[in-house]
């Protein structure tokens, strides 16, 4: 089962090292890992999408807070949260197809970033459902090439100090 | 004042009188701040043993104990040092040097990405590039080692930071919001350990290091007694709980007693206090304690339910916890369960073999006991020789007891040993080791003989990687490859029958001894063993002791790899 997770971390050199150094070394599986500065820039958050079943969450979950560098960590599992990814998509579509591809694109909310005679390049971001939905949908075109931000992720309701 | 002089000045603040270090090109800096400062450096002679020792410092001493190497090589030869200390929650601040910050990343001479090589065995570690950060973080890095689940902590100084000068002063405070260990445990909780342990019929106690790590041997002795439970120790655990106390049921595990482990196979009720439940403690996991409710007492969350599902986990100080439970918790005696361990430990008790002529390694154990009595330190190696000083010495006060459990470092004894003899000056400390390994630190025999440090080395000499060999015989058919330490060109390619035609040992321990300017001895006959150690004790040189001993002896009772606690082999039972 997925989980994602999200942690706040201090904005320091090394720390990333000691996040992905924990998961490799105790055997967990990082589906997706991003990071960026939050409103403190002495702060960033690790959103980590991380597959296993509860045992290993709850490890998981320890295990980042034992580290020094880890300020806070948050367990989305079971728990109302926004998710979402943006994706960069290239696309065969030549002059017989690309109006499909435009509309496949439209119905999907994404935009098309770059156009040339043999491809098109595809903005999308969504949760995993839509992301899914979308790929499979412009798989019978040809997907030349597909680049994931990996997930973030944001409780809907105010964390709580 | 310069980044060196921060060093000095900060460890002084932290109360340390002793450092175990290893000069070299990068930390020059640091050691002539040393040259006349009125800390103790003891120089040994292998960065590994600077980590040992402090280590040992530690563990006799409850200190925080700190080794100094230079960059490269002599900081990764801290490196099983640093790894031994983490998986024990060991205490130590190792301070290294490093190229200057200009030349990291540009493969310069002995640099090693030292921060990277630590980061998993640390419990945290940091690299110094402003001096202006160096007061801060000596007080964190000690607090970091000395608090919560202690661990090392590496402080990695490039050399330009070393010769900066800052005028930040070394704080008094240290705060650190990613980093909040919880010492209480919750009420509620500990209330319902106490409800736990008024149902339970056949409650057993299993006493991890924790309960030293945080002084609370008395605390365990008064519930121990007040709610008529036994307690079994792990190897880290020894010296937590008197072993001559009738709750005692000693060490379980791999090697434990048989009582021990039958009673963790019967029992109804688990306390593990500041035990982690490792693979050598519970055998087989999916038949670990079949019939018992399991409450868990430990600092870290990450121990809890790591191995083996918890039914009552209280997160918090063994002794702070403990102190809370015996508050509560209610008197009660289990004539019945009491009974039932009585006749075990009568019908199982831990026992050898006698007679052949051979000195048994068992009886020099029980001899360094008697001999050296209950206020001595044992320091110990890894394998044979470790558990036979785990099964054979009955102690009885804490930090008495210093062995490498988590990483089984070879080696880890000696150094140790001095690091035990510098904590406490007048302690009677003894090194039992195995033939094997004394000869991974035997270099430090210069250091205690120059130093004036009178550790007693006792090795148990069967020319042989005992351990090793022990599992040959029982799982490989008696191939003993690359175990026998005598085996020289002229033996036979398949040799499994050692016999007194075998060619010479190498080396003859007593002319090493005598080498480095300590008393050498060697014993083959039973009844000169008191003497000799006796002699040792009463010496004021450092002491090896070689003992020749029965060469195929074995460590029994033994739970196999992998089999459940109630498979137990061996021994006289």
């Amino acid at each position: 089962m997925k989980h994602t997770i999200s942690a706040l971390v201090e904005n320091r050199a090394g720390v990333l090292a000691r996040i992905a150094g924990l998961f490799s070394g105790r055997g967990f599986n990082i589906d997706s890992l991003a990071v960026g500065e939050t409103l403190d820039p002495t702060v960033s958050r690790m959103t980590i999408v991380v597959r296993g079943d509860d045992r290993i969450l709850e490890q998981v979950c320890k295990q980042l807070n034992k580290l020094i560098d880890v300020v806070k960590v948050l367990d989305f599992t079971g728990k109302e949260f926004v998710g979402r990814e943006l994706l960069l998509i290239k696309v065969s579509c030549t002059d017989e197809n690309r109006l499909d591809v435009a509309s496949v694109v439209d119905i999907f909310r994404g935009r098309i970033v770059d156009l040339n005679p043999k491809s098109a390049t595809v903005e999308i971001t969504g949760d995993e459902a839509k992301i899914e939905g979308f790929l499979r949908m412009l798989r019978p075109f040809g997907i030349k090439e597909v680049v994931r931000t990996g997930r973030i992720a944001m409780a809907r309701q105010i964390e709580k100090k | 004042m310069k980044g060196c002089e921060i060093v000095i000045e900060a460890l002084k603040k932290e109360n340390v009188d002793v450092i175990f270090g290893y000069p070299g090109g990068a930390i020059m800096e640091v050691f002539d701040i040393f040259y006349q400062s009125p800390i103790r450096v003891i120089l040994t002679r292998h960065e590994q043993a600077a980590a040992h020792a402090a280590d040992g410092y530690a563990r006799a001493s409850g200190k925080v104990g700190v080794c100094v190497a230079t960059s490269g090589p002599g900081a990764t030869n801290l490196v099983t040092g640093i790894a031994t200390a983490y998986m024990d929650s060991i205490p130590i601040v190792a301070i290294t040097g490093q190229v200057p910050t200009a030349m990291i990343g540009n493969d310069a001479f002995q640099e090693a990405d030292i921060i990277g090589i630590t980061r998993p065995i640390t419990k945290h570690n940091f690299l110094v590039r402003d001096v202006d950060d160096l007061p801060r973080v000596i007080k964190e890095a000690f607090y970091i080692a000395s608090s919560g689940r202690p661990g090392p902590v590496v402080i990695d100084l490039p050399k330009d930071v070393q010769q900066a000068s800052t005028e930040e002063k070394c704080p008094d405070s240290v705060e650190i919001r990613g980093y909040r260990p919880t010492y209480r445990g919750h009420i509620r909780q500990i209330k319902k350990v106490a409800e736990a342990i008024a149902k339970a019929e056949k409650p057993v106690i299993y006493a991890g290091g924790g309960v030293i790590i945080s002084g609370a041997h008395k605390e365990l002795r008064e519930l121990a007694e007040k709610a008529g439970i036994p307690v079994t120790t792990t190897l880290l655990g020894i010296g937590g709980f008197p072993e001559d106390h009738e709750l005692s049921l000693q060490m379980l595990g791999m090697h434990g007693t048989r009582y021990a482990n039958y009673a963790m196979v019967e029992t109804d009720l688990i306390i593990a206090i500041g035990a982690r439940f490792d693979d050598r403690v519970t055998g087989k996991l999916s038949e670990f304690a079949p019939n018992a409710r399991i409450v868990h007492i430990d600092i870290d969350p990450t121990a809890i339910s790591k191995n083996v599902a918890v039914d009552v986990p209280v997160v918090g100080d063994v002794k702070t916890v403990l102190k809370e439970l015996n508050k509560i918790v209610g008197e009660k005696s289990h004539p019945a369960w009491l009974a039932k361990i009585k006749e075990w430990k009568k019908e199982f008790p831990l026992s050898y073999e006698t007679g052949g002529g051979m000195i048994r390694p068992q009886f020099v154990v029980e001899k360094i006991c008697e001999v050296a009595g209950g206020d001595a330190v044992i320091a110990t190696e890894v394998g044979q020789n470790q558990m036979w000083a785990a099964q054979f010495y009955t102690y009885t006060q804490p930090r008495s007891f210093l062995s490498s459990g988590g990483l089984g470092t070879m080696g880890y004894g000696f150094p140790a040993a001095i690091g035990a003899q510098v904590a406490r000056p007048e302690a009677v400390v003894f090194d039992i080791a195995g033939d094997g390994s004394i000869q991974m630190n035997i270099q430090e025999l210069a250091t205690v003989v120059i130093n004036e440090l009178p550790v007693n080395i006792a090795i148990l000499n069967n020319q042989f990687l005992g351990m090793v060999r022990q599992w040959q015989e029982l799982f490989y058919d008696r191939r003993y490859a690359s175990t026998c330490l005598a085996r020289r060109k002229e033996c036979p390619k398949i040799c499994n029958e050692p016999k007194p035609g075998c060619p010479g040992y190498s080396p003859d321990f007593v002319k090493v001894a005598e080498a480095y300017g300590a008393l050498g001895l060697r014993v083959e006959k039973e009844k000169d063993v008191v003497p000799a150690l006796k002699e040792a004790i009463a010496s004021p040189k450092p002491v090896v002791i070689d003992f020749v001993v029965e060469r195929e002896e074995n460590v029994f009772p033994m739970v196999p790899a992998g089999a459940s606690l109630s498979q137990m082999m061996g021994g006289m039972a």
